[in-house]
C-alpha cells in the first residue's frame, strides 16, 4: 500500500511540475519535455492504480492505457518537433521574416 | 419459430451496428489508402467521403427508427471492450458533422488544385473525420482520449498546411495547448478509474449516481472539464483559436471552427449530463455560464474589431461557443420535464446551426480571399458583383450567426431567453441581447463593404464546385434547421409539444 501511494503521489507531483514548467518556459524544447513529464505523471498514477497487492496479478486495463498513452505521446512529440524544425529552417533561410 | 427469430434479431443487430463501425473505419481506411496512393488521393478521398456520409445517414436513420444503439466490439466484457454508442444527441451531431464534411470535401476538390497540396490534404482530412466520428460515437472514456488526441494531431497538421510562418506558429501553439488539455483530461480519467474501476460511460454513470459525492469525483470532473474547455476554446482559454483558425486553408478553417471545437464541447456536455449530474450543484454550472457570457461578449467585440474576414469568423466562433455554455446554468436550474427537454434541444439546435453556418461562412470567405487575393474587410467593395452566390452564402450564414428568423439559432436563442426568464436568471437575457446586437453589427459591417455601386452581375454562380457547397450549408443553417427543426425533438426522443423522454 505504501509503495502504491508513493508511486501515485510521485505521479501527481510530476504532473504538477510538468504543468508548471510548461507554463513558465518559452523554448519549444523545454515545453515538449515538460509535456512528456506531465504525461509520465499520469502514467505513474495509472500504474499505481493497477497494483492489486503482492500476490494478485496487476489490473491489465491501466497498463493498456499507459501503452496507448506512450504511443500518443511519441507521435505528438514528433509532430511538435517537426513544426519546431520547420520554424528553425525558416529562421536560417528566410531573412525576410527574421 | 424461436431460433429463426433469434437469428433475425442477431442479423438486425449486425445491420444496426454496421454503420457505426463504418463511419469510423471508412475514413480511417481512406486515410491509409490516400497516403499509399497519393496520385489517386482526390478520387479515393471523394469516394470515401461519400461512403462515410452515407454511413452517418444510415446511423441516424437507425437511431431514428430503433432508438439508441449500444455496441460492444469484439464480444468482450463491457468493462474491457471498446464500446460504441449512438443516441439521439450523438446521431444529430454525427449527421451534421458528416454533411458538413461532405460539403468540405467537394469544396476542397476545387480549392486544392495543386496536386501536392491535395496529396497532403486528403490523408489528414480523412484522419480528422475518423476521429470526429469516433468521438461522437465512443462509449468509453479512454477511447474518447485516443480520439481526442487523434483529432488534435490531425487538426494541427491540417491547419499548418499552407506552410507559412504564421500558420506553423499558430498551429504549434494549438498543438501544445491541445496536448496539455488532453493530458489534463487523461489525469481526470485516471482518477475516475481509481475510484470506480471502469471506463464505460454507462457503468460509470450508475456507479457515480450510487455513490456519495467524493472529493475524487470533484477533482476528476474539474480536470476533465478544464482540459476539454481548453480544447473547445472557452473564454479565457480561447487565445489559441483565432490565429490558428484564421491562418489555415479555407476548407480546414471550416472543419476546425464548425466541427473540431464542437466535438470538445459535445464531450463536456456528455460528461456533465451523463456522468457528473448527481454531484453537481448550481455554482459549477454558473461558472461555466459566466465564462460563456465572457466568450459571447469578448468574442463578438473582437469580431467587430477584426480587420480580416477569416479572423472575424474565428472570433465569431469563440462567441458562438460561449452561447452554448450559457445553457448549463439553465439546465441545472430547470427540473426534468418538458422545459428542460426544450432547453436541451435548443442547445443542440444552436450547435447544429453554428456547424452549418460557420462552415459555409469560412468556405465563402475562402472564395472571397482567393478571388480578391486578400480578405481585408475594408477593401471588399464589389464582391457582391464579382461573386454573387458567395456573397449570398455569407449573408445567409451571417443571418444564422446573428440568429435572425427563420434560422435554427433564432429558435435556439428564443428558448434560451425563455429558459433564462423562467428560471429567474434574467442576466443571461442581457448577455444574449448584447451578443446578438454585436453579431448583427459585425455581419452587417462585412455586407455593407461587400456591396458596391457597380452594375448588377450577369451570372449568379461563377464557380459551381466551389460556390455551391458553401451556399448549401448556409441554406441548411437558415432554412432547413429553422423551418423544419421538429424532427430534432423526435430524434432526441423528446416530444415537441412537451412530455419527457
Amino acid at each position: 500500500m505504501g509503495a502504491q501511494f508513493l508511486f501515485g503521489g510521485v505521479g501527481v507531483v510530476l504532473f504538477v511540475l510538468g504543468l508548471w514548467s510548461f507554463l513558465v518556459h518559452a523554448p519549444l524544447l523545454r515545453k515538449v519535455i515538460a509535456l512528456n513529464i506531465m504525461g509520465s505523471g499520469v502514467f505513474h498514477v495509472l500504474i499505481a492504480v493497477a497494483y492489486r497487492g503482492d500476490t494478485a496479478p496487476p489490473d491489465p486495463v491501466p497498463h493498456a492505457l499507459v501503452l496507448t498513452g506512450i504511443v500518443v505521446a511519441v507521435s505528438a512529440t514528433a509532430l511538435a518537433l517537426t513544426f519546431g524544425g520547420r520554424l528553425m529552417d525558416m529562421d536560417k533561410d528566410g531573412t525576410d521574416d527574421a | 419459430m424461436t431460433p429463426e427469430s433469434a437469428f433475425d434479431s442477431a442479423a438486425l443487430d449486425n445491420l444496426l451496428a454496421a454503420p457505426l463501425v463504418l463511419a469510423i473505419m471508412l475514413p480511417l481506411l481512406g486515410s491509409a489508402l490516400t497516403t499509399a496512393l497519393p496520385r489517386l488521393a482526390p478520387l479515393l478521398g471523394t469516394l470515401i467521403a461519400v461512403g462515410t456520409a452515407g454511413a452517418a445517414i444510415w446511423t441516424t436513420v437507425a437511431v431514428w427508427t430503433r432508438g439508441p444503439i449500444h455496441l460492444v466490439l469484439g464480444g468482450w466484457d463491457p468493462s474491457l471492450a471498446i464500446a460504441l454508442r449512438a443516441d439521439g444527441m450523438a446521431a444529430a451531431l454525427v449527421l451534421m458533422a458528416n454533411l458538413v464534411g461532405l460539403a468540405i470535401s467537394v469544396y476542397a476538390l476545387g480549392y486544392f488544385r495543386a496536386p501536392d497540396r491535395a496529396q497532403s490534404f486528403w490523408p489528414l482530412w480523412l484522419l480528422l473525420w475518423a476521429a470526429l466520428n469516433g468521438l461522437f460515437l465512443a462509449g468509453d472514456l479512454f477511447n474518447l482520449y485516443v480520439m481526442l488526441e487523434l483529432l488534435g494531431l490531425a487538426a494541427a497538421a491540417l491547419g499548418a498546411l499552407t506552410g507559412s510562418r504564421d500558420a506553423i506558429t499558430a498551429n504549434l501553439r494549438y498543438l501544445l495547448v491541445g496536448l496539455v488539455a488532453s493530458l489534463t483530461y487523461l489525469f481526470g480519467v485516471a482518477l475516475l478509474y481509481t475510484a470506480y474501476g471502469t471506463l464505460d460511460i454507462g457503468l460509470l454513470s450508475s456507479a457515480i449516481a450510487a455513490d456519495e459525492p467524493s472529493p475524487l469525483d470533484a477533482a476528476a470532473l474539474t480536470l476533465m472539464v478544464a482540459g476539454l474547455a481548453m480544447k473547445s476554446a472557452l473564454f479565457p482559454l480561447h487565445f489559441w483559436l483565432p490565429p490558428a483558425h484564421a491562418s489555415a486553408p479555407a476548407p480546414v478553417s471550416a472543419a476546425l471552427s464548425a466541427l473540431v471545437v464542437k466535438a470538445a464541447f459535445y464531450l463536456i456536455l456528455r460528461l456533465w449530463l451523463d456522468l457528473f449530474e448527481p454531484i453537481l450543484d448550481l455554482s459549477a454550472s454558473m461558472l461555466l455560464g459566466l465564462l460563456g457570457a465572457g466568450a459571447v461578449l469578448w468574442g463578438s467585440w473582437q469580431a467587430l474589431r477584426a480587420e480580416r474576414l477569416k479572423l472575424l469568423a474565428a472570433y465569431s466562433t469563440v462567441a458562438q461557443i460561449g452561447y452554448l455554455f450559457l445553457f448549463f446554468p439553465l439546465l441545472a436550474a430547470t427540473p426534468p420535464g418538458p422545459s428542460r427537454d426544450n432547453l436541451l434541444a435548443a442547445l443542440l439546435l444552436m450547435a447544429l446551426t453554428h456547424g452549418f453556418a460557420k462552415a459555409g461562412f469560412f468556405m465563402a470567405a475562402g472564395l472571397v480571399q482567393t478571388n480578391a487575393g486578400h480578405d481585408r474587410i475594408d477593401d471588399l467593395g464589389g464582391t457582391a458583383q464579382r461573386l454573387p452566390a458567395t456573397t449570398f452564402a455569407i449573408a445567409l450564414a451571417g443571418s444564422a450567426l446573428i440568429g435572425l428568423p427563420p434560422s435554427g439559432s433564432f429558435i435556439g436563442k428564443w428558448l434560451l431567453m425563455q429558459g433564462a426568464i423562467e428560471t429567474g436568471q434574467w442576466w443571461w437575457v442581457v448577455v444574449g441581447t448584447l451578443g446578438t446586437l454585436l453579431s448583427a453589427a459585425y455581419i452587417f459591417r462585412v455586407l455593407s463593404r461587400a456591396f458596391g455601386l457597380e452594375p448588377t452581375p450577369i451570372k449568379f454562380v461563377t464557380d459551381a464546385r466551389a460556390e455551391v457547397p458553401a451556399l448549401m450549408l448556409s441554406l441548411v443553417s437558415v432554412a432547413v434547421l429553422g423551418l423544419a427543426s421538429g424532427p430534432l425533438w423526435t430524434l432526441l426522443g423528446l416530444n415537441a409539444s412537451g412530455g419527457g423522454a
